[in-house]
């Protein structure tokens, strides 16, 4: 599955800022960290703002942070400002959906988007944070 | 195996916040505990199941398997959440690993802990059943539960449940 460029960079920043919580960050940082253009970054947290993600602090050592609560954040919160996750997925090969193959084509594909949105919707910002502790990887039941 | 019937219609970030439950112990469950937990579930699901539960309790609770459990979470005799699960053998093609079936804490004593204090409870019994695995399955749009499972840091597993109508 492929995200929008916008929607990656609303991600990481959404993440980075609640990484921090209570300090403010730069839209340079991000950019410079994450080697994106600062114009589009800057357009993608405006609009992170206007969905009351982050919130912004303008001035001196001004920049954003993060504005929700992590624990009921989710990806898809995050994700469905920048995608339109009611369209349908495009048909592969081009196959009319009116056709039996374009049907088959698109139950299946119906299948996978439906998993994928149930798997960001799943995921809180907390969660992620917590995956990002590990290095990326599952975690081990506690003891 | 049972898919999860945990509250459907909440929503994570739009609940009220729950009132703190007494601090709770994890047990196993006994046969006194069995109208409490057909009670909660009914309560979360709207579906009350009594020889649904009496017949889990037989063959997680009543005889002491070794590789079944059913656990309770017990604030001062009222039970607070429920866990049940059971290693499985060489099932689906996987080596045994532990299996959660089911698991539900009171609307009023969630966000309390107990959800953890019950999964932590039976991933240690795993650990002396002598697997190094649990797995879980559930519905995709019980998004409270999974996104429960994820917190604990559950990932997807490498399965896909299939079916078709008979």
């Amino acid at each position: 599955m492929k995200l929008q460029t916008a929607t990656s960079l609303a991600l990481v920043s959404v993440l980075e800022a609640a990484a921090n919580p209570g300090r403010t960050i730069a839209a340079a940082e991000i950019a410079e960290k994450y080697g994106v253009s600062i114009h589009h970054l800057a357009k993608v947290l405006r609009e992170l703002a206007r969905a009351e993600l982050v919130e912004s602090a303008r001035g001196v050592g001004g920049g954003y942070r993060f504005a929700g609560n992590p624990k009921r954040v989710t990806l898809m919160d995050v994700i469905e400002r920048f995608e339109d996750i009611s369209a349908r997925s495009p048909e592969a090969g081009g196959a009319r959906p009116a056709t039996d193959v374009g049907r088959a084509l698109a139950r299946v594909l119906a299948e996978i988007d439906e998993i994928a949105k149930a798997t960001f919707r799943s995921i809180t910002i907390d969660t992620m944070l917590k995956l990002i502790a590990r290095g990326g990887h599952g975690a081990q039941a506690r003891r | 195996m049972r898919l999860f019937d945990a509250d459907q219609t909440s929503r994570g970030g739009r609940r009220k916040a729950a009132r703190p439950a007494a601090a709770a112990q994890v047990r196993p469950a006994e046969a006194g505990d069995i109208g409490q937990v057909i009670a909660l579930d009914a309560a979360v699901t709207g579906l009350p199941k009594a020889d649904y539960w009496s017949e889990v309790y037989q063959r997680y609770g009543a005889r002491g398997a070794k590789q079944r459990f059913f656990l309770v979470a017990d604030a001062g005799r009222a039970i607070q959440g429920f866990v049940v699960g059971e290693v499985r053998d060489w099932e689906f093609g996987s080596p045994p690993c532990g299996w959660v079936f089911g698991i539900n804490v009171r609307p009023d004593a969630r966000l309390g802990g107990i959800g953890t204090q019950l999964l932590e409870a039976i991933c240690d019994a795993f650990r002396r059943a002598g697997v190094t695995k649990v797995r879980t399955l559930l519905a995709r749009d019980n998004t409270l539960v999974l996104s429960f499972f994820r917190s604990q840091g559950m990932m997807a597993a490498p399965f896909i449940p299939l079916e078709m109508d008979l």
